[in-house]
């Protein structure tokens, strides 16, 4: 297997500390703590696929197409956001409790990508985008299809740490 | 044990047994990459499948898409959240092919079913009753109180499928496990030590 990012810049040290923080060993120490939050992630992920999934299918010309992609944009927002902040939540704790093997995870380091793209691209290109009423089509669609992929992308990287040890 | 009292085994048990002598169980079970994959796409597809019911539920709470009609959204959103249901189905009759006997005495695996009949029965009561008179409110952007009610039940009875499903995977409860009577009772142990 190639190295990921952690081993190759060097940044074991820094992983090694975060899952020594006070938050990362009362998880570890508890039984019921990683699964309980890793059920609220879960939810978060339910939540998230909603407001992501209705504005893309709208953007591909489907789902509430009586609506503008601005309307559809804008109701999902807040529930977006909000799934986006539950996510954090819960993923950071979940981070911290076993930090070093996310060291050593690629799906981990796929998963971050992903996000990051995942949130610049969503704030940056597809909500602006979803605003207007003046896009061509092809560019709504493929724009839909770059967020579905990367947002999909997020959670089966996601789902995959726990399976790639 | 059996010359005081003859242990009839569960239904269940003999069913979850049954299952388990199939070639194609065990190979399931034991593969490297299809049971993974099998497993992801039943927590992905919860994406699609409560995500997209969610906005349905939040618009009869009144909570989100206020300005458009509920019937909009259960003809338009509704449809990819029942496709969701689908893959869910699918998908989680092989997991529990591939699993049977420990599922099926499994107490988080038991409580999901029962929220399972329970979202069920939510479902037919809001299309046999709630929404006859959907014309009446399917505008208003907070709709009457039986309609937000059936709505909360969903999304509560879906949220507890969601974290009972993923509480399956954790083993506190086996029954290989010394438990309480009351686990014992609840996850059907006896019908499992005794055949």
């Amino acid at each position: 297997m190639t190295p990921t990012w952690c081993e190759s810049f060097g940044w074991f040290d820094a992983y090694d500390r975060m899952e020594q923080t006070w938050i990362g060993e009362v998880i570890r120490e508890s039984l019921w703590l990683f699964p309980g939050i890793e059920a609220v992630h879960l939810l978060g992920l339910a939540m998230l696929g909603g407001s992501v999934l209705v504005v893309d299918l709208r953007l591909l010309g489907l789902g509430l197409t009586r609506l503008t992609t601005r309307q559809v944009s804008a109701n999902a927002k807040p529930w977006f956001i909000g799934a986006l902040v539950l996510m954090f939540a819960t993923g950071i704790p979940l981070f911290l409790s076993e930090a070093i093997k996310c060291c050593f995870n690629h799906s981990f380091e796929v998963k971050i990508a992903a996000l990051a793209l995942g949130i610049v691209f969503t704030f940056g290109v597809r909500n602006p985008l979803a605003a207007r009423s003046d896009a061509p089509v092809w560019v709504a669609r493929v724009v839909g299809l770059v967020s579905l992929g990367l947002w999909f992308t997020v959670a089966g990287a996601g789902r995959w740490i726990g399976f790639s040890g | 044990m059996t010359d005081i009292s003859p242990y009839e085994p569960s239904l269940i048990h003999s069913f979850a047994l049954w299952l388990d002598s199939h070639a194609w169980s065990t190979a399931l079970h034991e593969s490297l990459w299809v049971y993974p994959l099998v497993e992801s796409t039943h927590v992905l597809t919860v994406m699609l499948f409560v995500g997209m019911l969610a906005m349905v539920d939040l618009r009869m709470l009144g909570v989100a898409f206020r300005e458009t009609p509920v019937s909009e959204m259960t003809r338009r959103v509704l449809p990819w959240s029942v496709a969701g249901f689908v893959i869910m189905m699918a998908t989680g009759v092989v997991l529990f092919y591939a699993i049977p006997v420990r599922t099926a005495h499994s107490v988080w695996f038991r409580v999901k079913v029962i929220l399972l009949i329970v979202a069920a029965i939510n479902a037919w009561w809001f299309h046999r009753r709630v929404s006859l008179d959907r014309d009446r409110w399917d505008s208003q952007p907070k709709p009457p109180f039986n309609v937000r009610l059936t709505a909360a039940i969903s999304l509560g009875c879906w949220t507890g499928v969601i974290v009972f499903g993923r509480m399956i995977a954790y083993n506190w409860f086996d029954c290989e496990r010394s438990q309480s009577a009351f686990i014992a009772w609840a996850a059907g142990c006896a019908a499992e030590l005794d055949s």
